[in-house]
């Protein structure tokens, strides 16, 4: 009798000794100085284009999993990556209570697509609380007198509108329906704001290029996508009025406007979306990637490491992200956040990262 | 203490007496033990994690519609009414085909191209999920927009009973492709198994079937199915269990939302998109109700078995 009870023992031991080793692994024990970070898919493009030429000049390599941004949050509070990326900026009591600081390192657009015989990109004209009306399936056709009042130059068609909205739970998403509950207390009541919803109309694509084949392979649908996967696919824009009531088109340019606006110096833990922003030329939907770090260090070289990327980033990483349509931040938000960087500190109490090129302390 | 070095020693004089035998036993044991000891870790799990959204919904998290991540409401009817939906349509899709592309293949075809169809029916069930979800996503709803959506919804009365049923966005999302994917993803396995069930029938059975004057058709209809039916029904019941849990090629294809499908060429979801889509962001309650989704799917697949085995114990020869 007593045999195979211990050989079941055995058994059970020897699973969860390769179970614990499996976990170890999957935490990715890095190469000695390896960088390490989890989180936000809309951040791992450039992520990895900034890696790359990162490690180019320094030999130092940083692996990134782009998990999606709640994963990324998950893992940074467990401690098995150096950084983790979102694009919903955690909130601050729950900052506080796992010792954890945020801070912004890059930003995009959210942008709506429409598919429309007859209209190309940059004709149409909307407005956020059509958007809303739209997404909860009270404006049926393209050609209602609320679109038509809006775009009085364009060929409307009799057709239904097709709403597509995203699957997966994401941080666009997040952004977007934020940004529609600030406009439309409808919206705000009917639907509400989260990273996945129950939407009142409409399918759901998987990821960016779910939304936008769909939104391609259908006459008369409207999707929201980052302004960077619009323009790889070539899927028609549309303008957006703004906080100002001025009717713009979206472009780089229209999305540092918005973060020039932003009032990050009043924003507690540094929790701030960038929707509906005051500014003449600022689009009213900009998507901030968040980097989180612990904020008392149990591996001091790791969290340098991760500081001195994020510090070239801030530096020479400008350029790159332009030219995959991201939005790199205000120059004073970069002293901003460089200088909220020595709150980072090893178990002594001393930062672990001064930036040399620090215009300011603060 | 002295007994257990006692019980040693005696496994140590047996050990060094034949090490090979009680080595094997103890891995042959190791292994079966291990099976179920997974499988019981697992259910436990599913249900722990669940749990917090199973004692707050009750059973109305089974039988209500509503999946709203922010309200925190959360009820499993559409996705187990989409998961049903299009794994009884892909089956019912893949098996008469399965069944003709074997038949032919051990019947009726010639040997010099039974090989190629052999080759290319293996290669099909070896192609990975989400090459089977890009094309059903780029290629093949685009096509089945055009040439089959379109040209019905500009032909039918929407207010008929076959308008209403094939009614939706002509974009090809729907719960109609995500079977026909399915029964592509399932349809060669399901053909290759039979192939060997029919190969397995002594050659003797036909022969005398055919010495009585039977046709081919009554020869395959009436004596080789019937021969066969208990390892068919196996092998339905199966390809039912993979058509249930497929989840990549359905969550680019299905439309993914969550109301109950109204009609066939309505988008819908199934329990397994659901949990692949929402998993990476969810927290909380939310997560609760995608674990107890995965909890819901174990259940609908043990439960297919369950009858799988219950139809198959009851055949007698």
């Amino acid at each position: 009798m007593f045999k195979p009870f211990a050989v079941a023992l055995g058994a059970l031991l020897l699973l969860t000794a390769c179970s614990d080793k499996s976990a170890e692994k999957a935490g990715d024990a890095p190469a000695a100085g390896d960088i390490t970070g989890a989180g936000s898919t809309f951040f791992a493009p450039l992520g990895a284009k900034w890696a790359e030429t990162y490690k180019g000049e320094t030999g130092v390599r940083l692996n990134y999993q782009s998990i999606g941004s709640g994963g990324g949050v998950r893992q940074i509070k467990v401690k098995t990556v150096d950084f983790g990326a979102t694009d919903k900026p955690v909130k601050p009591e729950d900052l506080a209570e796992s010792d954890l600081l945020q801070f912004p390192v890059v930003m995009g657009g959210i942008v709506p697509i429409v598919n429309l015989p007859d209209v190309k990109s940059g004709q149409m004209n909307l407005t956020g609380p059509l958007i809303a009306d739209i997404y909860m399936g009270k404006i049926k056709r393209w050609d209602d007198p609320a679109i038509v009042a809006l775009n009085p130059g364009l060929k409307l068609p009799h057709l239904p509108i097709t709403v597509v909205h995203r699957a997966d739970g994401s941080g666009t998403t997040f952004l977007f329906s934020n940004y529609l509950a600030k406009v439309s207390p409808t919206w705000k009541k009917e639907v509400g704001a989260s990273d996945a919803l129950e939407w009142p109309v409409g399918l759901g694509g998987k990821g960016n290029e779910g939304v936008s084949a769909f939104v391609k392979q259908t006459i008369g649908a409207i999707g929201y996508v980052e302004y960077a996967v619009a323009v790889r696919t070539g899927t028609a824009v549309t303008n957006m009025t703004n906080h100002d009531g001025q009717m713009i088109a979206p472009s780089i340019e229209a999305f540092a406007a918005a973060a020039a606006g932003a009032d990050w110096a009043n924003a507690p833990g540094n929790q701030l979306l960038l929707l509906d922003q005051p500014g003449a030329k600022a689009w009213p939907m900009t998507a901030t990637v968040f980097v989180v770090m612990h904020k008392t260090q149990d591996k001091p070289a790791a969290a340098r490491a991760a500081l001195t990327f994020f510090d070239w980033a801030y530096t020479k990483g400008d350029t790159l992200a332009i030219e995959m349509h991201y939005v790199p931040l205000p120059d004073n938000v970069k002293a901003m956040m460089r200088a909220q960087w020595s709150q980072i500190v090893a178990a002594d109490g001393k930062p672990v990262y001064t930036p040399a090129a620090a215009p300011a302390q603060n | 203490m002295s007994l257990q070095s006692a019980r040693q020693s005696s496994f140590l004089a047996r050990f060094l007496a034949d090490p090979a035998d009680p080595i094997f036993r103890s891995l042959a044991f190791a292994a079966a033990t291990m099976l179920l000891v997974t499988l019981g870790g697992l259910i436990i799990a599913l249900i722990i994690g669940g749990w917090p959204a199973l004692s707050k919904f009750g059973l109305s998290f089974l039988f209500t519609n509503s999946w709203n991540p922010v309200t925190e409401v959360y009820g499993a009817a559409g996705p187990i009414v989409g998961t049903l939906i299009t794994a009884l349509l892909s089956l019912a899709i893949a098996l008469p085909i399965a069944v003709c592309v074997s038949v032919f293949l051990t019947q009726y075809c010639p040997k010099v191209i039974a090989q190629p169809i052999s080759t290319a029916i293996e290669l099909l069930a070896g192609i990975p999920s989400i090459v089977y979800g890009m094309w059903g996503l780029f290629v093949f709803a685009p096509w089945f927009a055009k040439t089959v959506q379109l040209p019905i919804l500009t032909n039918l009365d929407p207010e008929s009973f076959w308008g209403k049923l094939l009614s939706g966005v002509p974009n090809g999302a729907n719960i109609f492709t995500a079977s026909i994917v399915l029964a592509i993803m399932i349809l060669p396995y399901m053909a290759a198994v039979f192939r060997e069930l029919f190969r397995s029938i002594p050659p003797h059975v036909r022969e005398a079937a055919f010495g009585l004057g039977c046709t081919s058709f009554e020869v395959v209809g009436s004596v080789l199915i019937p021969y066969v039916k208990k390892g068919m029904i196996g092998v339905v019941m199966l390809g039912f269990g993979r058509a249930l849990g497929e989840t990549m090629a359905v969550t680019f294809i299905i439309g993914n939302s969550h109301r109950f499908p109204d009609s066939l060429f309505a988008s819908g979801s199934t329990l397994a998109s659901t949990i692949a889509n929402e998993f990476n962001e969810a927290q909380g309650l939310h997560l609760a109700s995608l674990i107890g989704l995965g909890l819901v799917l174990f259940l609908i697949t043990f439960i297919v078995l369950a009858i799988a085995r219950t139809l198959l114990s009851s055949q007698r020869y």
